[in-house]
């Protein structure tokens, strides 16, 4: 009996996910300016205002501008907010209210695969709310390249962790009044204390210490010095960190589905 | 392919303390069209649910398609297609685009899904709506695509989950006839329903159900037979139970439902001329149909 709910809530095959990915994309590409300006309005009115704002104030952080420290930041806080309202708002509305996922489970795909295919649609809003910002932070001249470039895969992978943590929640949701208590309770707080808008280093060691199991943090210790031109310490620690972020808690969210949606 | 489509033997099913399925047994022949009989709550969506794979049952054993269910689900699915009681189609999607989608869950290639979409749209009678919105469709629309999207992968069984609730007579006429167009081409049918008249019209063999239980289970004009056998006689407009005691010997048995006298009579108008003269009575005379069954076996109606 364990093995054959297993079965069900693992992926079948290493590609099955790409029907729902290819699914979501002709859902998104029939909205996709909307969809655009709507993932890139907020985190550039927080570089805007904060950066410019705060940033005359505040003069050079960790040698760099304040905007430039910033905009790396945001790049990091974009993706993990991208892909986790695409997850706990539009995957939840297709698995509850839209009954698409039901649909899905009709076919040779398993539940695994729905939720593959889902967490990498929700990485690849990620990634391009990331590069949105990159590209616009590129013309105001604060992203060096090419070392920019190696922030791309990370801010995937952010994605990607971000979709796995917001698919247990997703998993777990009555209904779409719950899924806002992780998002103020827990993906803003995390913003501030991951080091997104002012340094870690200025805060209490203890929430230093509570920063080193963020995954935003380790995001933002890649993102920041790929962006500024600086050489990344301990880059194999925040990708291991990443990873086991996106994995553990897919296993965890596949498993609770299965018994949310075939009890 | 093996002899028997479905087979269900001793299936059991609770939800908490509920039993929902309670030992079930039937087998499904292929090309026959099988009905699940039974009013809400009777435990016909589980028991379909369960032969999909989607629902592990508690005990008993399950084999669709020859392969046992749910251990190899994948593979039963890749030739079971399914109409659902509730419509999930993608509603921001075109007709087109919703076929396009399905076909690629089942692992086919945008130009195989391109070179079936036509003859599905055929046969679902929506050939000028390709490339309209599902949310522009009717509902008899949208049930007719839900049916071509369960045929894009050319199944051999259908499982069908109240398919024609919900929808004016003539829709559901429309997809009858549609089922039936499938069961000539020797697909094989399994159908949940409350409507007596569809299960009457479709099915090969049904089910009665009640509370996850089969009450009676055969051809439906079989059933109607040995369950009944002889006219029914209506009566509206009394009270059902003086009137019940008023009729008694001259009929072989009565039901009471709702403010109806359900009279089941060899010969009923031995039995309106008994009653001529009564003021204010209304009379409905005809032959036997499993509301009547139904109304016997649970001494109630089935619409609840």
């Amino acid at each position: 009996m364990m093995g054959q709910g297993c079965a069900a809530a693992l992926p079948a095959n290493p590609w099955n996910w790409i029907a729902v990915w290819r699914r979501n994309y002709l859902a998104w590409k029939k909205v996709a300016l909307a969809s655009l300006l709507g993932n890139l309005a907020d985190p550039m009115v927080s570089l805007f205002g904060l950066g410019f704002g705060l940033g005359m104030m505040v003069g050079p952080v960790e040698g760099t501008s304040y905007i430039a420290f910033l905009t790396a930041g945001m790049v990091a806080a974009s993706a993990m907010t991208s892909s986790t309202f695409e997850t706990i708002y539009a995957a939840f509305g297709r698995m509850h209210a839209q009954r698409t996922w039901e649909g899905i489970l009709y076919t040779q795909l398993t539940l695994g695969d729905i939720v593959l295919g889902e967490l990498a649609w929700a990485a690849s809003k990620a990634l391009l709310a990331g590069v949105g910002i990159m590209i616009v932070a590129t013309v105001l001249g604060y992203v060096t390249w090419p070392s920019a470039l190696y922030a791309l895969p990370v801010i995937a992978l952010t994605g990607l962790a971000f979709a796995s943590l917001a698919m247990v929640v997703t998993a777990l949701a009555p209904s779409y009044d719950y899924v806002v208590f992780y998002q103020t309770l827990i993906l803003t707080p995390m913003l501030f204390i991951s080091g997104a808008v002012f340094p870690a280093s200025q805060m209490p060691g203890g929430l230093q210490q509570v920063a080193g199991f963020l995954p935003l943090a380790h995001s933002i210790e890649l993102i920041r010095p790929a962006m500024l031109g600086r050489p990344a310490v301990s880059v194999g620690l925040h990708i291991t960190a990443l990873c086991i972020y996106t994995v553990l808690p897919f296993f965890l969210s596949a498993v609770l589905l299965r018994r949310r949606l075939m009890p | 392919m093996s002899t028997i489509a479905i087979d269900l033997a001793n299936v059991s099913k609770s939800y908490g303390s509920k039993m929902v399925v309670d030992g079930l047994s039937f087998t499904v022949a292929p090309g026959e069209c099988f009905g699940l009989l039974g009013p809400n709550g009777a435990g016909k969506s589980t028991i379909a649910r369960m032969i999909l794979g989607l629902t592990p049952p508690d005990a008993g054993k399950i084999t669709v398609l020859g392969v046992p269910m749910p251990a190899r689900a994948r593979l039963a699915r890749r030739h079971i297609g399914v109409v659902p009681q509730f419509d999930n189609l993608d509603v921001e999607f075109t007709v087109r685009e919703n076929l396009l989608v399905f076909g690629r869950y089942f692992g086919m290639s945008t130009r195989e899904v391109t070179a079936v979409i036509p003859s599905l749209l055929e046969f679902a009678r929506l050939e000028g709506k390709a490339n309209a919105r599902v949310g522009a469709l009717s509902g008899g629309m949208k049930r007719r695509l839900t049916l071509a999207r369960a045929l894009i992968n050319d199944p051999q069984l259908l499982v069908m989950d109240e398919p024609t609730t919900g929808l004016d007579p003539h829709a559901r006429h429309l997809i009858w006839e549609r089922l039936r167009t499938l069961l000539s081409q020797g697909k094989t049918i399994i159908l949940t329903t409350h409507f007596m008249e569809e299960a009457e019209r479709l099915c090969d063999r049904l089910c009665v159900l009640e509370a996850g239980r089969i009450l009676a289970e055969g051809r439906p004009h079989a059933l109607i037979e040995e369950q009944i056998g002889c006219h029914v006689l209506e009566i509206y407009g009394g009270n059902p139970h003086e009137l019940s005691a008023l009729t008694k010997p001259y009929v072989q048995r009565s039901e009471v439902s709702g403010e109806t006298l359900f009279c089941y009579a060899p010969d009923p108008e031995q039995l309106r001329v008994q009653l001529r003269g009564r003021a204010g009575l209304r009379f409905l005379q005809r032959p036997p149909n499993l509301e009547d069954v139904f109304l016997r076996l649970t001494g109630r109606g089935m619409e609840t």
